[in-house]
């Protein structure tokens, strides 16, 4: 068997992947471990290269440059060996159309030897309901569940997830939330693409942030949240009527606690940031000015940037 | 945690046929022209002489059922799989059938398998209708006429996934059934090459489907088979199936 230098629990291994497409590196020096009974987020805007790079996990791409390494083996050279251990939920789903949901998932069975228990697994996931509508009848949602009982059915070690939970009601995110937690706990690598960050911040042990066929971050999540690009000063975040004088609220601040390095601004319309030696008196003076501005606050967070707000300093605002 | 292993490979190429076959049988589509269009060419041909054919002087059920079950051949082996193909490689069903344990070679053999249980299917239907027809096939041309049969399906099955590996799925869908539709008129599979006119006689002779068409009617006739068809078609079918394997794209 091929074995590189991974460490053990190291289930995937990808150094200076690349990858390009018609003269453009849409991966571009990638690298990327994901540990056994672990979920591990790649977090990214679309075009990053998260599918790509997921691809070449799973065997239906080969690498330009760099190494893949799923359970110490190569998934080209031995997809065979490594098929039976790896499940995968592609991005486009992959399910024929014309055939009935359980009958699907029933095939995929099939091509295992000890499969999971598919009437079980069709209930944790709530298949039941539309077991004899064919794929093509489906929501958006009913295919995403399908299609990770699917990729879970043979009982793999390392499952890949692309964007699991694209078009999911909340009820069915919360089941498949569920199941990937039981697959973490029962020892499987769990590797998912998201550009959700709630998916990430709720659901990943670690998070690498992608952009540009890179990783730009990667840790868990409270450490993400504590070493972005605009330092770990507290600060406080709330969201109210636009257009606030920012400038007297800074004064304010700074009467109180002259010491405290306050600034507050405005930086998109009616998100406002405050930062300083945040006390617990900030927020009673905070929460004064406001009422003399006959202004309610709908949301206000204290001392923690949310994942959203790294992403955003990490990969930019604007629209691409 | 255990490792987890895949079922033994025949059961999942077996697998694979089952579900390739229910998957056509199922499609009405598939159906009208796997079945459906056959039968009703083959009543047609027989029993009415809209289209004037050259029998010459055997009668017209017997030389017409060759023909049909040529064509029927083609539509189960390229119509049928290259539209299917297409529309499985464009949806991702290719790519993720061969993340399971059944990978590529297992999907193409269950593949190849399905569409001989669909042709099954259909030689006991057209069968089944030429007897009742009064068809008289010579029984000892039975064995090469599956000889043909398994050869001519190789050469379109490997044409079928040339097209749908390599273009849109709504392409395939157009081109499929245009060359189908050109094949039954001009490719000599049910009207011999030598009754068709002008350029189209010494053309579709080297068709594979003038030499499947020509193949089985020598064999089912009881003339023999021109040595010159399974040449031709043999030929097709290496270097179709060469072309597939180079230029089919699983994306």
């Amino acid at each position: 068997m091929p074995t590189t230098d991974t460490p053990p629990g190291v289930a995937v291994d990808v150094r200076r992947l690349r990858k390009t497409y018609g003269g453009r590196d849409v991966v571009d020096g990638l690298d990327l471990q994901a540990t056994a009974g672990a979920v591990t987020a790649v977090l990214g805007p679309n075009g990053a290269g998260k599918t790509t790079t997921v691809e070449c996990c799973e065997g239906l791409r080969s690498p330009d440059a760099g190494t893949v390494r799923v359970l110490g083996l190569d998934p080209v050279a031995d997809a065979a060996a490594l098929r039976p251990r790896v499940g995968a939920m592609l991005q486009d789903g992959g399910l024929p159309t014309g055939v009935r949901a359980m009958e699907m998932l029933r095939h995929v069975s099939r091509m295992y030897a000890a499969p999971r228990d598919v009437d079980e697994l069709a209930e944790r996931l709530g298949l039941h309901a539309f077991a004899r509508t064919t794929v093509r009848r489906l929501s958006g949602g009913q295919r995403q569940r399908l299609a990770l009982a699917a990729a879970v059915v043979g009982g793999p070690e390392v499952v890949f997830l692309d964007e699991p939970s694209a078009g999911m009601d909340p009820q069915s995110r919360r089941a498949v939330w569920d199941l990937v937690r039981e697959l973490r706990a029962d020892g499987v690598a769990v590797v998912l693409t998201t550009h959700l960050m709630d998916e990430a911040e709720d659901l990943a042990d670690v998070v690498h942030v992608v952009d540009h066929g890179r990783v730009i971050a990667s840790g868990d999540v409270p450490a993400l949240l504590s070493d972005g690009a605009s330092g770990s000063a507290p600060q406080v975040r709330f969201a109210a009527r636009p257009g606030l004088a920012v400038g007297a609220l800074a004064e304010r601040l700074t009467r109180g606690a002259p010491d405290g390095g306050w600034s507050a601004t405005e930086p998109e319309p009616g998100e406002y940031v405050v930062t300083g030696a945040v006390g617990p008196s900030t927020l009673a003076e905070l929460t004064g000015w406001l009422a003399e501005q006959d202004t309610l606050t709908t949301r206000l967070t204290v001392g923690r940037r949310t994942l959203e707000d790294v992403f955003l300093d990490l990969t930019g605002r604007h629209l691409r | 945690m255990t490792i987890s292993s895949p079922a033994p490979a025949h059961r999942r190429v077996a697998a694979q046929a089952a579900f390739e076959t229910r998957a056509i049988l199922r499609n009405g589509e598939q159906l009208l022209v796997t079945i459906v269009m056959p039968v009703l060419l083959l009543v047609g041909l027989v029993r009415t002489s809209v289209v004037g054919l050259d029998t010459g002087g055997v009668d017209r059920v017997d030389f017409v059922t060759p023909g049909i079950l040529a064509l029927a051949c083609v539509t189960t082996s390229f119509t049928s799989q290259a539209i299917a193909t297409a529309f499985d490689r464009r949806n991702g069903v290719l790519r993720l059938l061969s993340t399971t344990p059944l990978g590529r070679g297992g999907l193409l053999a269950g593949k190849v398998l399905g569409v001989l249980a669909v042709q099954g299917v259909q030689v006991a239907v057209i069968g089944v209708v030429a007897l009742a027809l009064g068809w008289q096939p010579e029984l000892s041309g039975v064995v090469p006429a599956i000889g043909l049969g398994l050869a001519g399906t190789a050469a379109f099955t490997a044409l079928a996934l040339l097209l749908a590996g390599t273009l849109r799925a709504e392409g395939v869908l157009a081109v499929a059934n245009l060359v189908l539709v050109l094949l039954v008129v001009g490719g000599g599979l049910i009207v011999p090459p030598a009754e068709l006119p002008g350029p189209l006689a010494p053309l579709a002779t080297f068709l594979p489907s003038g030499a499947l068409g020509e193949g089985l009617r020598g064999a089912l006739l009881g003339t023999g088979v021109p040595p010159l068809s399974a040449v031709v078609l043999l030929a097709w079918a290496a270097a179709l199936g060469v072309g597939a394997r180079r230029l089919f794209r699983w994306h």
